[in-house]
Order: C-alpha cells, then sequence, then structure tokens
C-alpha cells in the first residue's frame, strides 16, 4: 500500500499536470490513444518477456512522435491521425498477446491497474519524469500559449513545432508509467479529469494548473485507500472518485 | 517617407493552387492600408506571410528593411479576429494583454507588466474590463483588449484582420476612431484586412484589392474604382449589387 501511495501520487502529479494541456488543446482522445498504443508495447513485452515498461515506453513514444507528425503534414484532423494509430498499436497488441500463453493475468493488471502491481521499478520511473518534468517547468508559458492561440504563439516566434514534440513525447511517457496503477481502459480519464475539474474552477490557466494537480492528487489518494480497503481494481476507484470531484465542481460552477 | 513594407513578386501556393499570384507594393511608415478582396481572395495568407506563420512562399518580402526571418516581433502588434480565438481558455483580458509584452502566457502578472498593460487598456478605454474573464466579454470587448495587447508593446506596424467582423456598428465606429487616435499619436503604420470597401474608403490611406492576383493598389478613389470592383468580386455573382454599393460609396 504504502508503493501505491508513493507512486498513485507521483503519477496523479505528472498526469495532472500535463491533462491540463490536453483539455485546453481538446485532445483528450489523444490519451486514449496513447494508452492503446502502450498497449502494444505491453503486449510485445510480455511476448518476449522483458519488463514491459522499456518496450511500452520507446513504442509509445514513437507512436505519439507518429502522431503529432500526421498531423502537421497532413489535412487531416488529430482525432483521425490519432484514431489510425490507436487501431494499428491496438491490432498488434492482441496478436502479441494471442501468441503468447497464460497471458490472462498480465493482461488484466494492464488493462485495468492493479495497486498490487506498483514496483519500486515503476516508482523510480515515476520520480524520474517528475525530475525530468520539473526542469520543463519553464516550458509551462510556451505550452499555455500555444494551447490559447497556436498562430499568435507562432507569430511570436515561440518554437511552437518543438514545444509539441516535446510534449507529446513527455505525456506519451506519463501514459505508459501510470498504466499500471489506473489500466490502459481508463488512462485517459486519469488524465483528463483532474484537469476538467480545475476548469470548472479557475478563472486563469495557472489556478486550473494549480486546482488539477491537487485535485489529482486527493482523488488518487482516496482511490487507493478505498481500492486497498474493498479490494477493488485502483483505476475504477481512482477514476470513481475523480468523477465525483467532477460533477460536484460542475454543480459547484453552476451555483455559482 | 520610409519604407516599412516592400512585397515583390509574392506568391503562395497550396499544392496544385495559387492562393496569391505575383502580388507587389511598398506601404510607407504612416500610412493606414487596407486590403480588400472577396472570400478566398488570398487576404488572410498575405498577412499569414507577414506573421511568419507561411514558411514556403515565392518573392520578396522585407518589413523594415528586412527579410521576415530578421525582423523582431516586437516591432509588429497583431489583432487576429476575435471570432478565432479560444474563448473557453481561461484567462482574465489583463493576461491577454501582457502576452502582448512577453510573447509568452504569464504564470503570473509582474506589477511592471501589470501598469503596462493597464495603460495599454486604458488608450482604448478597456482598463474596467481587466480582471474580466475572456469568456464573458463581448465581441466588441474583446477586440478592446486584442487591440490594447497589440499596442502594449508599441509596435511600428499594427496589422488587423477583420477587426470590424461581429461588432455592431457603434463598437466599429468606435474601434476606428481608437486606431486613428493611436496611430496620430505613435505614427505606426496599419495594415488592415477587410472585405467591407466602404471603410476602406473611409478610413484607409490606401488600398490594396486582391483577388488571389493584385487588381489594383493605390488612394481608395482610384484602386476601388467600379471597374476594379468588378474585376474583383464581379465574377462571383455579384454583379447586380456592385452598382449600387459603388454609386452608395462614391
Amino acid at each position: 500500500m504504502q508503493r501505491a501511495l508513493i507512486g498513485g501520487i507521483l503519477i496523479s502529479l505528472l498526469a495532472s499536470y500535463y491533462g491540463v494541456f490536453v483539455v485546453q488543446r481538446g485532445l483528450s482522445f489523444m490519451g486514449s490513444g496513447l494508452a492503446h498504443a502502450a498497449f502494444g508495447g505491453v503486449a510485445l513485452g510480455l511476448l518476449v518477456s522483458i519488463e514491459p515498461l522499456w518496450i511500452a515506453i520507446p513504442f509509445t513514444i514513437l507512436v505519439a512522435i507518429g502522431i503529432t507528425w500526421v498531423k502537421e503534414r497532413t489535412d487531416l484532423s488529430g482525432d483521425t491521425a490519432i484514431g489510425i494509430f490507436f487501431s494499428v498499436s491496438m491490432a498488434l497488441g492482441i496478436i502479441f498477446l494471442f501468441l503468447h500463453q497464460n497471458y490472462s493475468d498480465d493482461a488484466f493488471t494492464y488493462l485495468f491497474g492493479s495497486i498490487l502491481a506498483i514496483s519500486w521499478l515503476d516508482i523510480f520511473m515515476a520520480f524520474l519524469l517528475l525530475l525530468v518534468s520539473a526542469t520543463t517547468i519553464p516550458l509551462w508559458r510556451n505550452w499555455a500559449y500555444s494551447s490559447f492561440d497556436r498562430e499568435l504563439a507562432i507569430s511570436d516566434r515561440l518554437p511552437v513545432k518543438r514545444d509539441d514534440y516535446l510534449l507529446a513525447v513527455l505525456i506519451a511517457v506519463t501514459i505508459v508509467v501510470a498504466i499500471k496503477l489506473v489500466g490502459i481502459v481508463l488512462i485517459a480519464a486519469f488524465l483528463i479529469i483532474p484537469a476538467a475539474t480545475a476548469r470548472q474552477l479557475a478563472s486563469t490557466f495557472r489556478m486550473m494548473t494549480l486546482f488539477a494537480l491537487a485535485i489529482g492528487i486527493a482523488g488518487t489518494v482516496a482511490g487507493l485507500l478505498i481500492s486497498f480497503y474493498l479490494d477493488i481494481p485502483s483505476g475504477a476507484a481512482i477514476i470513481l472518485i475523480q468523477a465525483v470531484l467532477f460533477f460536484s465542481a460542475m454543480l459547484l460552477n453552476h451555483n455559482r | 517617407m520610409a519604407i516599412v513594407l516592400e512585397i515583390t513578386n509574392l506568391s503562395v501556393r497550396f499544392a496544385d493552387f495559387f492562393a496569391l499570384q505575383e502580388v507587389g507594393f511598398t506601404v510607407e511608415s504612416g500610412e493606414f492600408v487596407a486590403i480588400v478582396g472577396p472570400n478566398g481572395a488570398g487576404k488572410s495568407t498575405l498577412l499569414r506571410v507577414l506573421l511568419n506563420l507561411v514558411p514556403n512562399y515565392q518573392g520578396q518580402v522585407n518589413l523594415f528593411g528586412r527579410p521576415l526571418a530578421q525582423v523582431s516581433p516586437d516591432w509588429l502588434g497583431y489583432v487576429p479576429q476575435f471570432k478565432t480565438m479560444d474563448r473557453r481558455f481561461p484567462a482574465q483580458a489583463i493576461e491577454l494583454v501582457t502576452t502582448g509584452l512577453s510573447r509568452i502566457w504569464p504564470w503570473k502578472v509582474d506589477s511592471g507588466s501589470q501598469q503596462k498593460a493597464y495603460a495599454a487598456l486604458q488608450q482604448v478605454g478597456a482598463e474596467h474590463l481587466a480582471k474580466r474573464a475572456i469568456a464573458t466579454l463581448s465581441g466588441g470587448e474583446l477586440q478592446r483588449v486584442c487591440l490594447a495587447r497589440s499596442i502594449v508593446r508599441e509596435p511600428r506596424l499594427i496589422m488587423l484582420d477583420e477587426p470590424a467582423t461581429g461588432i455592431d456598428t457603434v463598437g466599429e465606429s468606435d474601434m476606428y476612431n481608437l486606431l486613428e487616435a493611436y496611430q496620430a499619436k505613435s505614427g505606426a503604420t496599419l495594415l488592415m484586412i477587410t472585405h467591407d470597401w466602404h471603410a476602406a474608403t473611409h478610413h484607409a490611406d490606401k488600398v490594396l484589392l486582391l483577388n488571389r492576383r493584385q487588381i489594383s493598389y493605390g488612394s481608395p478613389q482610384d484602386a476601388l474604382n467600379e471597374q476594379n470592383l468588378r474585376t474583383a468580386f464581379g465574377h462571383i455573382g455579384h454583379e447586380h449589387r456592385l452598382k449600387s454599393r459603388y454609386d452608395n460609396n462614391v
């Protein structure tokens, strides 16, 4: 439980932080797409008996870069580009799992999340990613500006393309690191709900970011405790608590 | 007078389609130039070239005697169409104005920037909107905030994309008064896209009439004569309206 709590807090900080950009840029489907891309990587790791994280991270980063590249080079919408990579990665994952004997327990863990599955390696990876993310804090102002208006940011000579690729890669790694806690099926919600809840309460993007971090941690800690005491999958418990917070914020916002 | 903008043989091609073809004109310091043309005439493409948003173009574009890549964004003010802005973005008007100063989104508006932003808002009569969420501003109010955002950096050239679209008549008149007052005070050059040749006739010193190709460039009376207007707008089925609009204008 201790590992799950430490890992959960680290991962929720990361997911909530990047979630504000995902929500404000209307990229909610990207979270889902990258999670399913990660599924392809995890399944390949299980098939070749290598720690799935080592395969899933580069696999998902490649998909994130691919999505950003296709979006940039074609007239296709972001959703279409994500949809293509989503299905290809999922199809590969299904084939890899089919070829792997006795996959059901492992697959269940990755699909729905389990607090028992959180290892010290996962915590180390989350901590490492948090350190990397801390070095990109100055980029919050670039990402916020281009989230508000991409063309204004480009016309003001910000390196928007470089920033977009970096953001996509960091979101991809965050998703992979969060998979064991929340599960592939629910990871998109883990990314989106704290930010969407914060959006209901905040009047500035700075406040939205800070609220999202607080809501992400609160939902994760409460969800993990419920998961532990009721013996239910951690991902589902966290998402349900976050959903309660979201609807409460909605009501509060409506009544103001 | 010094030349601010010099464009020679500018063409922009998207696949096998020319959005702009062989456009060339010069703008002198302190002029108010309106870019007029029907929908799809390449007006926005021209502005996007100047804003560094179209990397692949042919021809020569010099701003302040330099190639675009060497032009400091601090010299340029830009007022986008407010309808294209994401008004769901959680932001206060003053934050939006300070992006004009820092060219980046503020984590927190410092006191120096706040002072300058308030001064810019005051110039456009919008200081009371500083702490309002942009989602709650009307079209005219947001347009003023965007204008404050562009003048806060004291630019030498202000580019405006259809600034009167979606604003009522009083708001439109206010906006032109503000622009002209700012221009008189600062000596800035103005470049404005509009589909409204009536507004161009009354407010601009010069008009560039476009329909992918340059139809005319000069004083509003010369550039917007009936023949030029027919060439620019006539082929798209507006002949029956052109005569009466033109007669009203002159």
